[in-house]
């Protein structure tokens, strides 16, 4: 039996344990072997229903999520709304009891507004997980890069993790930023001033603006991607110069040590944050980020789910 | 379930030795009851199926020299009474051979009850391939079955109340003294 895990909901890694984490990994490890098996499915969730309610648009998310529902055989609803017909607040509310209406046991919710994860889950039975809220966090992304790094370099205490890009608005890099600390990494982040202010230096990370600095000392580079549908002119230098000083080139990877490892949540714009050459090179464990993807949301399914309501 | 120190209405069963004598006997049985011994593999139920697998692997080898092959089942994601109990197993990965179709599959257990984590184990075999057969090994039988299911090899037949405990304890797995012992509610 476990007394590690008691959560129905899964809205950010900030609220957990470093026990709590390492306890959804090590299940991760276990869920992991079943995509080896010949026949990839287990009736762990059998008879449980998730919906997967995308406000905003995903596909690899929302594809990792169902499949990892398939896996656990539980049955899967697909419900995509286009925000610009939603408001928030009381569409929320009405979201909330709709799917009550349905015995919904888990769901993933996807939404552009920060807390929306949060606001549903106190209002129902089912398990909430947060699938990426606005700015906010994106757990299961944190958890995958966690788990890839925690797989390729056997620890995560200790290791230089350097995180490259629009930190300001990014969901991933705060998960990942929150559960790096908890886990003893030493985070630098990096990017323009704009979109990596000092502030973040509070959260116990270092701050750079010049990434030639931080190359020689990292053990994984996670680069995210350039968002540009919701860069703003005041932030964002433009894509060229933004590659000029802060891109992966082939250039500056020579730099790095021959074991860091490199990462990208996706979908890659190549040639802007990192070059093809690089995206495809030995160092990079993208794709596996992907595979950890599915194995880490199934352990964050069962055990969400499987709580007895 | 970390019950250190059994309650004081536990008696003991088996101790080291006798454990070590039940678990020669099953390996014995299991070289005379498969002539192809080769194609045999033990797999355990975690945690400490895994350890007395070992434990009849390291017998085999001793009296036949042929060493068997080993996995792991592990079944906690193959129950069907997730979501009915309060606290979830714990699940852990599972190991067998990738390819199991010429193999004799052993499931080794410490205690047989109920059947349902046979069944589960079962379940679980079948998405990894479909074995030449499956036999069933446990040290302790206490009797108290729900489905129709039986072991091949048993170390101890142990007619209990169902409101009784068996519990196995092994120095690997618990860091305890091998005992089993009987607990009285």
């Amino acid at each position: 039996m476990n007394t590690r895990w008691s959560r129905k909901d899964l809205l950010g890694l900030r609220e957990l344990s470093a026990d709590e984490i390492n306890f959804i990994l090590e299940t991760a490890d276990a869920f992991k072997e079943v995509g080896t098996r010949e026949i990839k499915k287990v009736p762990a969730l059998r008879g449980k229903t998730l919906i997967n309610f995308f406000i905003e648009p995903s596909t690899r998310t929302r594809t990792s999520f169902e499949l990892a529902a398939f896996r656990l055989s539980a049955d899967v609803i697909n419900i995509s709304a286009s925000a610009s017909s939603l408001t928030k607040g009381e569409t929320l509310k009405d979201t909330a009891r709709n799917l009550e209406a349905l015995h919904a046991d888990i769901l993933v919710l996807r939404h552009s507004s920060a807390g929306a994860p949060q606001f549903l889950a106190e209002r129902l039975k089912s398990s909430v997980i947060n699938a990426g809220d606005g700015a906010h966090e994106h757990p299961t992304q944190g958890l995958l890069d966690l788990y890839t790094i925690r797989e390729k370099r056997g620890k995560i205490a200790n290791l230089h993790v350097v995180i490259v890009g629009d930190i300001l608005f990014s969901r991933v890099a705060r998960s990942n930023i929150f559960g790096l600390i908890k886990l003893g990494a030493q985070v630098t982040l990096v990017g323009p001033s704009t979109l990596v202010p000092r502030e973040f230096e509070k959260l116990g990370v270092t701050v750079s603006h010049k990434i030639e600095d931080v190359l020689p000392s990292a053990d994984v580079m996670n680069l995210l991607r350039i968002q540009h549908e919701r860069q703003r002119k005041e932030y964002f230098p433009g894509i060229g110069e933004y590659t000029a000083l802060f891109g992966l080139t082939r250039e500056r990877a020579k730099l790095l040590k021959p074991e860091c490892l490199i990462m990208h949540p996706g979908p890659i714009n190549r040639g802007v944050e990192i070059d093809s050459e690089v995206a495809d090179g030995l160092q990079s464990v993208i794709l596996d980020q992907v595979t950890n993807g599915l194995a880490v949301r199934m352990a964050v399914l069962y055990l969400c789910g499987g709580i007895a309501s | 379930m970390k019950n250190h120190q059994p309650a004081s209405a536990a008696a003991p069963i088996m101790d080291a030795a006798a454990i070590q004598r039940t678990l020669k006997r099953i390996a014995h049985e299991i070289i005379e009851q498969n002539a192809d011994l080769k194609s045999v593999v033990l797999a355990g139920i975690p945690l400490r199926g895994v350890e007395i697998a070992r434990r009849i692997a390291e017998f085999v080898r001793e009296i036949a020299k042929i060493d068997v092959g080993m996995g792991v089942i592990d079944v906690a994601m193959h129950r069907d009474d997730v979501g009915t109990r309060a606290q979830l197993p714990v699940v852990r990965a599972s190991k067998l051979p990738v390819s199991l179709e010429t193999r004799t599959l052993i499931v080794v257990d410490d205690v047989l009850f109920t059947g349902r984590t046979v069944r589960a184990a079962l379940d679980a075999i079948s998405s990894f391939g479909r074995p030449a057969r499956v036999q069933l090994a446990a040290l302790i039988d206490r009797g108290h079955r729900e489905l129709p299911i039986r072991a091949d090899y048993v170390g101890k037949n142990l007619p209990t109340a169902a409101r009784e405990q068996i519990q196995v304890r092994l120095q690997e797995t618990d860091g305890e003294p091998d005992t089993v012992w009987l607990l009285k509610e």
